[in-house]
């Protein structure tokens, strides 16, 4: 009585594709995905650094020249970046979460929203960080 | 013959098995990362530039410790079960499984790390005030 037949069904194609145009909800949802993802690289720099302060002079010194070059500015600020951008989809998967804001037009601003709002939070967050 | 019904064994396991539970530890974890990550951009970046004695100083006091390695323990467990939804998504098999096993091994270590680093900065601390006594 409970055995279960296999149902052939279509399946609906990745979002990114062929299938479908680029759009700001399927762009802005797989930039959650790869932000998320890419933040271990400056969670790795980041516990590195630590490990090195608590290491040799000379250690220090290597790591801590990675951390503060130019390369080490530029990794860290895309890092905030995406940090940023991380943040503000979340918040949205947040706002989904109670059923709100997934009309087409609203979930296109949200993206629009995360996007200019990581590139002020950035912002605001470096001039914040050179003042203090 | 089967006792149990359709229904009964289907109730709160769905495909993942485990029914809402992941879903419902990343909410938990993001609310908790909404309100730890801003703040740690400060306390971290605010940090980068000082001499190897000043960031063992600054992360030796209490704030920065703690919220270090809070940030460490919530952020890196967010960080996994992220990765092995992506992992999910995108692999199958043994190669998923063997992946799924390298983040959360990696996220572990790094927690760990991050860890000792924190505890031995509070050491040192301790010890350069014992000595300047």
């Amino acid at each position: 009585m409970a055995e279960t037949k296999r149902v052939e069904r279509p399946l609906s194609p990745f979002m990114i594709g062929p299938y479908y145009r680029p759009q700001m909800t399927s762009m802005s949802s797989i930039l959650t995905r790869i932000t998320g993802n890419a933040l271990i690289a400056g969670f790795f720099l980041g516990a590195w650094w630590l490990i090195a302060a608590v290491s040799s002079p000379s250690y220090f010194a290597v790591v801590d020249w990675i951390v503060t070059s130019w390369i080490g500015w530029l990794f860290f600020t895309a890092m905030l970046w995406s940090m940023w951008y991380h943040y503000l989809t979340g918040l949205r998967h947040l706002l989904w979460d109670t059923g709100k804001g997934l009309d087409i037009e609203i979930a296109e601003k949200l993206g629009w929203g995360a996007l200019i709002g990581a590139t002020g939070l950035t912002f605001v967050s470096l001039i914040i960080l050179w003042i203090i | 013959m089967r006792y149990l019904t359709d229904r009964k064994r289907a109730v709160g396991k769905g495909a993942s098995g485990s029914g809402t539970e992941h879903f419902w530890w990343m909410t938990m974890s993001s609310v908790a990362l909404a309100f730890l990550v801003p703040t740690f951009i400060f306390t971290f970046g605010s940090a980068i530039g000082g001499t190897q004695e000043e960031v063992v100083a600054h992360f030796a006091r209490p704030f920065p410790a703690i919220l270090t390695a809070l940030v460490t323990l919530v952020g890196m467990r967010h960080f996994a079960k992220g990765a092995q939804v992506m992992l999910e998504d995108y692999t199958a098999g043994s190669l998923r499984k063997g992946l799924v096993i390298f983040v959360y091994s990696l996220s572990y270590l790094l927690t760990a790390i991050v860890l000792y680093a924190l505890g031995k900065m509070v050491f040192m601390d301790t010890a350069a005030q014992m000595l300047n006594q």
